[in-house]
């Protein structure tokens, strides 16, 4: 019974919501749920829980490219067809979890998933992204998908991770180092509390298409949109009704735009990537914290950005040298000082990392404490 | 092979992680999708864009399946005569079960439908959590909701001003510290709201996440107005002949999650005792106690040694409001609300909190303000009354340092209506 488009809401079935989780659990899973009693990373990528039963689960966590085509999909489900009994999960990063309960099916399936590779090379199933390491990167759309974007994401993700590799696949850092790229302000990732933030900016406000923008937008609307009131009522030399946008204003958001297609603000030049460092989630030791700005610009390089790469290249392996173990990369910027922390890693404060924005007091010193 | 020449584009198809330009060529080349030029051209207008440094996508456009306002994100491409494969190349976000366990099977027949009715290119996931189909055009949508929906039983996502898809960590389904079941609890909430998913209501978006500790591995407390992380309210179970056992170095630390350095020999003194923020636990040679009135559980103890040290039995969540991304007014992380509640199935407390914040939200909330804007601007004392809440020291982290209180007048003996001819009788002009 098809879909018949001359009867659009013939037996039309709505509001059923998602499969129910329980249709997918491995049945080791289903039997423990709620009764497991501890883990261990067996070796990177690899873990194992143990249930009070005396049951285990093995886990075999690979990195997986959010834009996924389905033939790579399919490969994901035959793997686990011929080592999980067809189970299989993903994480909250990204990454796929092959499930099971048979130990001896655990080496074969390490060894093959680390065997397969794309046609240019590079890992189909880099097994790794456990414990004190770098595990997959979060990230948004980017030039893949967006309208908004100052940056690529999948791209920019792509060449960082490449850089990285090596922790993604050992636990040799002093604590988990969590990494996130949102492609603009909008930050769709919620990049805002990551060890390392990759994030789209851009410099340029936006330009107004006169001719166009009565006829493509809501003008209050996009007049409203702008969150320091930069945008008023204008008229084009001819008498058009248009926008003007009060230059000096701009915080570069690109809400205007997302309300008003005739203002458009991405610019090779003008938009690129800041860096922002020291968030955390977890209140594990510390409480949660906002990742705070170190790097203000550095320009759009594609196709692999290495000005980008070598920065978060360089806080990674400071922080690995310097911090204690357990010490977040907030946390140890924190205990050695921020002061230091520019010092450390060698990176240039200008005073475009002194915040401006509202309540911007709060992160001003405000103590005669501080270290020479 | 492909129609467009990519050079920018091919050089990330080298190093050692996954490719995903690589994995596009191999849909291009052996992919059975329904529009044919789709993969091909996203390559072509990404490498235009790596050339010209700005996206070549534009905004919107009314899209969706009947009845519905959301669930499918309008997007068009700003060069279609020579990208005609995705001029038209909506997504479509499809609600993810519960922690995101597949069986192949079943992923098998989503891939299916997909290759029927889109370009074969998905994101799994995206970042609220939903099974993304990337790509596809108008007249496909309804068709590929009718089937999905018959066919697989599976609905859409959420977009727009309304619920957006929840998301959970995987909590007791493999986890040992998750304090209530974040999966039952996710899937009966999206069940049980599936109207405002699907149909916008509200002044802008709104999410409930699930973490079933304050490890918090959805990130609740960063990205959802109205976050669920786990707690407990009694003691840490202590196993003392496990504790032992990691100090005698038998069982790995951390679950060997530092196993990549050598850090010497695991001190639980240097390591769990004295890195407890609240240094309520002690350490005397033989035994490990803790004070677990003074425990505001971190997770740290139990993460170094989940064999000896095992979250209580009474558990429930805390409630934290008002999480959102940067814009406008500055990132905010959820503030602490509701200290303790049990959560259990079927959740009746959680959902009566959620309807009495929905309606308050929906009343006063201006276009566009999110939840946490809005207890910004009404105040977080006024949300108290609207939850029904006492006030608790647990919700801040200090009491306010200024002094300028907004009193009420019921709350001053005698109100505020005063004879000025009665003050002037003791006080000359
Ligand atoms: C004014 C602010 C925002 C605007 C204008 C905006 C706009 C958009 C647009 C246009 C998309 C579609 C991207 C695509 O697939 O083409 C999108 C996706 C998304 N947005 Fe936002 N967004 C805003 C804020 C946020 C915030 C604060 C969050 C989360 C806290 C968020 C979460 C998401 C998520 C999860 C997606 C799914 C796409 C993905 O997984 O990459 N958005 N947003
Ligand atoms: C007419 C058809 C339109 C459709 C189908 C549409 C669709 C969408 C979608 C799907 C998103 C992504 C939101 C998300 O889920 O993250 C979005 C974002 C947005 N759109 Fe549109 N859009 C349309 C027109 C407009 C117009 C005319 C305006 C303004 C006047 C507008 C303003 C916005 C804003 C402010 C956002 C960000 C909202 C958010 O963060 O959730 N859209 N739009
Ligand atoms: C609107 C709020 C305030 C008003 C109207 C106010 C007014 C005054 C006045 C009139 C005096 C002089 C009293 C006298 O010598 O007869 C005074 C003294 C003073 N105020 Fe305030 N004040 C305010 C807030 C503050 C705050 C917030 C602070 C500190 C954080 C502060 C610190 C002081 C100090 C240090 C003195 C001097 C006290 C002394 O020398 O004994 N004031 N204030
Ligand atoms: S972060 Fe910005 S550019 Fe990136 S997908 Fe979200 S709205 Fe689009
Ligand atoms: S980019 Fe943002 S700040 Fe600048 S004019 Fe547009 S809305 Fe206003
Ligand atoms: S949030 Fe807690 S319960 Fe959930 S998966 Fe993470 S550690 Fe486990
Ligand atoms: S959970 Fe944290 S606060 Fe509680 S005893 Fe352990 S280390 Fe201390």
């Amino acid at each position: 019974m098809p879909y018949d488009p001359s009867e659009p809401l013939k037996d039309r079935i709505t509001d059923i919501g998602p499969r129910h989780y329980g249709e997918f659990l491995p049945p080791v899973i289903k039997k423990n749920k709620g009764k497991w009693l501890y883990h261990e990373i067996l070796q990177p990528g690899v873990l194992v829980h143990v249930a009070e039963s005396g049951d285990k689960v093995f886990s075999v966590r690979v990195g997986g490219c959010r834009l996924m085509s389905v033939e790579h999909l399919r490969e994901i489900c035959d793997i686990a067809d011929k080592y999980c009994d067809g189970y299989l999960r993903f994480t909250t990063r990204n990454n796929i979890e092959f499930l099971l309960a048979d130990e001896s099916k655990l080496k074969p399936l390490v060894d093959d998933l680390k065997s397969r590779k794309f046609s240019g090379g590079s890992n189909k199933f880099p097994v790794g992204g456990t414990g004190a390491g770098v595990t997959n990167i979060v990230h948004t759309q980017g030039w893949a998908h967006c309208h908004t974007p100052a940056i690529d994401a999948s791209g920019v993700v792509k060449a960082v991770m490449d850089a990285i590799y090596d922790e993604f696949d050992h636990m040799k850092l002093p604590a988990p180092v969590r990494v996130s790229l949102a492609c603009c302000l909008n930050m769709c990732g919620a990049v805002h509390c990551s060890d390392i933030a990759i994030l789209g900016i851009h410099r340029k406000p936006p330009m107004v298409d006169g001719e166009w923008i009565d006829k493509l937008c809501e003008l209050p609307l996009a007049i409203a949109a702008c969150p320091t009131g930069a945008i008023k009522p204008a008229k084009t030399a001819d008498g058009k009704k248009s926008l003007e946008v009060k230059a000096e204003r701009c915080m570069f958001c690109g809400n205007c735009y997302t309300m008003c297609a005739a203002m458009p603000l991405a610019d090779e030049v003008g938009s690129g990537i800041a860096i922002l460092v020291g968030g955390k989630l977890s209140n594990r030791i510390s409480k949660p914290k906002f990742s705070k700005v170190v790097i203000p610009f550095i320009p759009n390089e594609p196709p692999r950005w290495p000005s980008t790469v070598a920065a978060v290249k360089n806080i990674i392996d400071v922080y690995s040298k310097d911090a204690h173990k357990y010490e977040r990369l907030g946390d140890w910027a924190e205990r050695i000082g921020w002061e230091r922390f520019f010092e450390k890693t060698n990176i240039p404060f200008t005073h475009h990392l002194i915040d401006d924005y509202r309540f911007a007091y709060t992160t001003w010193r405000q103590s005669t404490q501080f270290k020479f | 092979m492909g129609k467009h020449n990519t050079p920018m584009l091919d050089e990330l198809e080298k190093g050692p992680w996954p490719s995903f330009v690589s994995d596009i060529k191999q849909q291009v080349a052996n992919g059975k999708h329904v529009l044919k030029e789709a993969p091909d051209d996203l390559l072509g207008v990404m490498e235009l864009s790596y050339v010209d440094k700005v996206t070549h996508w534009k905004h919107g456009g009314i899209v969706g399946v009947f009845g519905y306002g959301g669930g499918i994100i309008g997007r068009y491409c700003d060069q279609p005569q020579m990208f005609p494969g995705v001029a038209h190349f909506h997504t479509v976000r499809v609600n993810q079960p519960s922690s995101k366990f597949y069986t192949a099977k079943y992923l098998r027949e989503l891939c299916d439908l997909w290759e029927r009715h889109g370009s074969g290119l998905t994101n799994m996931h995206g970042s609220t959590g939903d099974i993304v189909f990337l790509g596809t055009t108008t007249d496909h949508l309804e068709p590929l909701f009718f089937e999905m929906t018959h066919e697989l039983n599976q609905d859409l996502g959420g977009s727009g001003s309304n619920l957006r898809t929840p998301e959970c960590c995987l909590g007791q389904s493999r986890c040992e510290f998750a304090c209530y079941d974040t999966q039952e609890a996710c899937d009966n909430l999206t069940h049980e709201y599936q109207d405002e998913l699907h149909r916008p209501a509200f002044p802008y978006k709104f999410k409930f996440k699930f973490d079933g500790c304050p490890n918090g591995c959805v990130a609740s407390i960063a990205r959802s107005d109205m976050s669920f992380i786990g707690t407990w309210r009694d003691n840490i179970r202590i196993d003392q002949a496990a504790v032992k056992a990691y100090v005698g170095g038998e069982f790995a630390p951390n679950a060997g999650a530092y196993s990549g350095r050598d850090w010497g020999k695991f001190d639980i003194q240097k390591e769990v005792v004295d890195l407890c923020p609240t240094g309520c636990m002690r350490w005397d040679g033989s035994k490990l106690e803790i004070n677990d009135k003074e425990c505001v559980r971190c997770m740290h103890c139990l993460n170094v040694m989940p064999r000896a040290l095992r979250k209580g039995l009474d558990t429930g969540v805390s409630i934290l409001f008002g999480a959102k991304a940067p814009i406008l007014e500055g990132a905010q992380m959820s503030t602490l609300t509701v200290p303790f509640l049990k959560m259990e199935s079927p959740f009746s407390e959680a959902k009566d909190l959620v309807e009495k914040v929905w309606d308050w939200w929906m009343e006063e909330g201006k276009n566009r303000e999110r939840l946490g804007e809005l207890i910004q601007r009404k105040t977080f004392q006024e949300f108290l009354r609207v939850c029904e809440l006492d006030p608790d020291p647990r919700m801040v982290d200090e009491p306010r340092s200024n002094p300028y209180i907004f009193w009420k007048e019921e709350e001053v003996e005698g109100g505020w209506t005063r004879d000025i001819d009665a003050f002037r009788a003791k006080h000359q002009r």
